[in-house]
């Protein structure tokens, strides 16, 4: 069994903390321009285009992560871009888990985001239009600030669904240590070998994580749903 | 109320009969024998699965795993009959910890450790690892994977393993990282014989078994089977000449 590490402990948790983050504001940026057009458009395909962003809910992460692989290989677009900087593979890289979160966990933050820009409807945005603002300058001083709680509880499940990917993570990853050794395949390393105490630490601190980050998103979601009435 | 009931009562009906007819024909059959096996031994043990039922009528059902993760499901209450191990450890420490019939094991086969690539033509050896031209090699997860033990022992042994140490990605099982360098994710990797034995193209270097341990492959009955007379011959079989014809066949040596 031999000591505990705690580095052989930090290194997973800094990790995934670190993948949770840049996936998150990857997210917001990449999620909040498909959610709003998902809110306004009058396309009649548009509830395709939300059904592929959605798919990542019921596809199993072996789906994702199988595809995942072969995209991100050498005989891939994944691979095509490792070669601009010289490397074969995007596979096994702390990027490749980014785009595969990115992916994985945008239907958390677009669903939000989009239903809280549906929920204030088009009126503030003509009263904005009558008061001559551009529609960008709309968009920043009236949508978003009114599609906060949506905003708010998009990156915090987006987060929190990030910090708790495993299949798709155990496919592309390769269990390499601070650069794809995240939490949850940590854990299942530390099982696999019977390694029970760093497992249980991990594993009860992400037990408390998991309740923290819930009972937030549902105490939000009270406030603002007071505030509203 | 009745009339409601009374049209729920022909499906109940209908599925409890289903269910006892199953039951019944469950216990008509022959026996069924639950094997847990370790990655590398995947393809061979699925042949020897299907002499093993032709030739006595018991129905195998594998679960495959690393070594490692598999004992782990042991010492939980796995409902696995046999183990088929890619090790002698850890049958041992199954005996030991009281998982395992003492008396059991046995050798079934050796295993080989080959450095393979998905590019045809390359001449792969020593030198590969010691020049390093490599952005990946994938190898098995050394601490659940006997097989990625031996292939760490090998570079440790040629002494390229600090150099090499930070293009290592790891499988969670040999077969996985086989399907790292199936997928040209990893240029070259150390996979086992076995996987590749019957498939052709790609280079290939088997590893001389003087630069790491012996892979000897035990296999145990496990407390689970000791009164499953299907494990029993499993076991049996596992030793018999049509299942050392296949594993030869898979490149696996033999102790004796």
């Amino acid at each position: 069994m031999g000591e505990l590490n705690f580095a052989q402990l930090w290194s997973p948790i800094r990790l995934t903390i670190e993948l949770a983050f840049i996936t998150t504001i990857l997210l917001l940026i990449f999620g909040t321009p498909i959610a709003w057009w998902l809110a306004r458009s009058k396309a009649r395909w548009k509830e395709a285009v939300a059904t592929v962003v959605a798919m990542p809910l019921v596809l199993p992460p072996t789906v994702l992560g199988f595809y995942l692989l072969l995209l991100l290989g050498p005989n891939g677009p994944g691979g095509w871009i490792a070669g601009l900087y010289g490397a074969r593979t995007l596979a096994f890289t702390f990027t490749g888990l980014v785009i595969g979160s990115v992916i994985y966990s945008m239907p958390f933050v677009v669903q939000p985001i989009r239903n809280a820009f549906e929920a204030f409807g088009d009126r503030p945005l003509e009263v904005a239009a009558t008061l001559r603002a551009s529609p960008w300058d709309a968009f920043w001083s009236v949508a978003v600030p009114l599609a906060r709680p949506g905003f708010l509880t998009g990156a915090i499940l987006g987060f929190a669904h990030t910090i708790g990917e495993f299949g798709v993570i155990l496919m592309i990853g390769g269990n390499i240590p601070g650069q794809t050794k995240v939490l949850s395949v940590a854990i299942y390393d530390f099982v696999e070998t019977q390694h029970w105490t760093e497992a249980h630490i991990l594993a009860g601190g992400m037990v408390v994580f998991s309740f923290a980050v819930i009972l937030a998103t549902m105490m939000l979601g009270r406030r603002y749903g007071q505030q509203g009435r | 109320m009745r009339a409601r009931l009374s049209w729920l009562k022909l499906p109940m009906a209908a599925l409890a009969s289903v269910m006892i007819a199953a039951t019944m024909s469950t216990a008509a059959r022959a026996a069924e024998v639950k094997v847990a096996v370790a990655a590398n031994f995947t393809e061979a043990v699925k042949e020897i699965g299907a002499l093993f039922e032709k030739a006595t009528g018991h129905k195998p059902v594998f679960s495959f795993g690393p070594t490692g993760g598999l004992y782990n499901q042991v010492t939980q209450a796995a409902p696995f009959e046999v183990f088929v191990s890619a090790d002698q450890a850890t049958p041992a420490k199954a005996i030991a910890e009281g998982h395992a019939v003492a008396g059991t094991a046995f050798t079934y086969a050796t295993g080989k450790l080959v450095l393979f690539s998905k590019t045809d033509g390359l001449n792969l050896g020593e030198q590969t690892l010691k020049d390093g031209k490599f952005t990946k090699i994938a190898i098995a997860n050394p601490k659940t994977a006997p097989y990625g033990t031996a292939a760490v022992e090998v570079m440790q042994k040629l002494g390229v393993y600090d150099a090499l140490k930070g293009k290592i990605v790891e499988g969670n099982n040999i077969a996985q990282t086989y399907q790292f360098v199936d997928t040209a994710n990893a240029e070259v990797g150390f996979i086992a014989f076995a996987q590749i034995a019957l498939k052709p193209g790609g280079s290939r270097w088997v590893v001389p078994a003087n630069l790491h341990k012996t892979i000897a492959q035990d296999a145990v009955l496990l407390k689970t089977g000791a009164n499953n007379d299907a494990a029993k011959a499993f076991i049996a079989f596992l030793k018999g000449p049509e299942a050392r014809k296949v594993i030869e066949k898979y490149g696996y040596g033999f102790v004796d």
